[in-house]
């Protein structure tokens, strides 16, 4: 495919941010990243908003027109994209292919979640419509209980031990000590996943990723456009994006994330790129089995090598490819629907060497975002200029 | 949940397992579709009475309820994947947590899943339990 730029990046701080709204968090994200792109509102032609459940959270549905007001970009085309915790990378994928389109040149994607304006139990129900509601969420299960069934399944199959698991977490806290936006600066032991309690066995609370407010932003342009703003932009130039079933038990194999692997084919092909050609990859570890999941699913590893290379520090900054040197969803935090963005936001800084202590050498890199327990994948390869 | 007509319509497969079968392809639905992802258009379901026999593929006990399961919690959840082939999501009854494991044998068993409240619907349906004839 013809690559797209992406010329502006901008992050909130992710937490439990209970003096800020819903449409603040957007805002926040976007300035930055209009100010990083160095344009001005009246150049941008379109907003994608990627958003779970706004109305739920807070009860707010028609976010894209609320953001567009807020952010006082009335009257550019807006429009909000859904696939649960895949909402932001979908929502990358639609800014994408509306410049490859030729429809528009210059687009902003942003993501955003508000989730702490609920109780705990009202958040577990909403995560878990995500879920298959009438078959899965009605008969008693939950979203870490489904990653529960993967884990033990993984476990059964493979060999793969509950250490290995809590390395994942282990990893991600450390590397989210050098990432100022990250809701933890904690770092955590093997033995402390292992004391933590258990919210659906095998998985701990340390397995999970947190409950977080946030939101991240991105500006997309075309090549040609991003010339006229930026000298080397970082580029996407692939995007793949896959579905499966809703629910688990309807999945040819619980421990092979199907659409994980079909979205990771159509990108590399879009990007003429293999998975050996990857240097730093954002993946979605909403639960720890979710990164194994990932890191086999995308190609780094053979299926059921994935605790294994986690246990050698293959995933570490250092290591062969690092995993989630943001910290990731379990460190950095889980804004639902802002996650897929903030992805491809810590990618563009890794490639433009401007990652702090936690950069690692990279020319290449990639984003994998996923909804539910599988149900949805999209991932994306972003290039150096 | 706190909808009659929605609980209704799926009642007759929570109640009594009545699955589909596609009379083209064999392949057997459960929960019920109306729709062969196979076939698609050129295929056709008719309803299938399933065993409620089957073994566990996989499972976990849930420590942090969602709203309405609370006084069950803990509870085990399982995947079981039934005779026929088809795989479902459901609870473990009559049974430690402590004893399942992935390959045991299970039936099907008429519970109360959950209810609205004090004053609103009861749901019931199926839940698995380990299969009598296999007890010590």
């Amino acid at each position: 495919m013809k690559r797209v730029a992406v010329i502006g990046v901008g992050l909130t701080k992710f937490g439990e941010l209970w003096e800020t709204s819903f449409s603040q968090l957007f805002v926040e994200a976007g300035v930055k990243a209009i100010n990083d792109a160095g344009i001005d509102g009246s150049d941008i032609d379109a907003l994608y908003v990627g958003n779970m459940s706004g109305g739920r959270f807070v009860d707010q549905e028609h976010i894209s027109c609320l953001i567009a007001d807020h952010a006082g970009l009335t009257p550019i085309p807006a429009t909000r994209v859904e696939a649960a915790c895949a909402s932001g990378g979908l929502a990358i994928r639609q800014g994408v292919m509306a410049i490859l389109s030729g429809m528009h040149d210059v687009v902003v994607v942003g993501g955003v979640e508000k989730m702490t304006d609920l109780v705990t139990e009202k958040t577990t129900q909403t995560l878990a419509t995500a879920s298959d509601s009438e078959w899965e969420a009605f008969m008693g299960m939950t979203f870490p209980g489904l990653y529960a069934l993967i884990a033990r399944r993984h476990m059964h199959e493979y060999g793969t031990t509950r250490e290995q698991l809590a390395m994942v977490a282990v990893k991600n806290h450390r590397n989210a000590l050098h990432n100022p936006y990250a809701q933890f600066h904690t770092e955590i032991s093997v033995e402390d996943v292992l004391r933590s309690p258990l919210v659906a066995d095998p998985l701990r609370l340390l397995d999970c990723s947190p409950i977080t407010d946030g939101a991240a932003c991105v500006v997309l342009a075309s090549e040609e456009k991003a010339r006229e703003f930026v000298d080397s932009p970082v580029y996407i130039t692939g995007s793949g994006q896959a579905s499966s079933t809703i629910a688990l038990h309807d999945r040819r194999s619980i421990t092979v994330a199907d659409a994980t692997v079909n979205a990771a084919k159509e990108a590399y092909a879009r990007a003429k790129r293999s998975a050996d050609d990857i240097q730093v990859a954002e993946v979605h570890d909403a639960f720890t089995i979710g990164e194994i999941l990932a890191i086999e699913g995308l190609g780094f590893f053979r299926i059921g090598e994935g605790g294994r290379a986690t246990e050698e520090g293959e995933t570490a900054i250092g290591g062969r490819i690092p995993v989630n040197t943001s910290g990731g969803l379990k460190a950095k935090g889980h804004p639902v629907g802002a996650t897929g963005v903030a992805q491809v936001v810590e990618v563009v800084l890794q490639l433009r060497g401007e990652a702090g202590k936690r950069q690692v050498d990279a020319d290449v890199g990639l984003a994998h975002n996923v909804g539910g327990s599988g149900g949805t994948a999209v991932v994306h390869i972003l290039e150096k200029g | 949940m706190g909808s009659i007509p929605r609980f209704w319509r799926n009642m007759q497969s929570r109640y009594n397992l009545i699955g589909r079968r596609c009379t083209r392809c064999g392949e057997v639905y459960f929960p019920p579709r109306n729709f062969c992802a196979r076939c698609r258009r050129r295929g056709e379901l008719e309803e299938v009475q399933l065993s409620g026999r089957g073994e566990v593929v996989s499972f976990t006990v849930i420590r942090t309820p969602p709203e309405g399961f609370e006084r069950q919690a803990p509870y085990v959840m399982a995947l079981v994947r039934l005779e026929e082939g088809v795989m479902l999501t459901t609870q473990l009854v009559d049974v430690n947590p402590e004893e399942v494991e992935i390959g045991m044998r299970v039936e099907s068993v008429f519970r109360k899943i959950q209810e609205d409240g004090e004053a609103g619907l009861i749901y019931y349906g199926f839940k698995f339990r380990p299969v009598e004839e296999d007890r010590p």
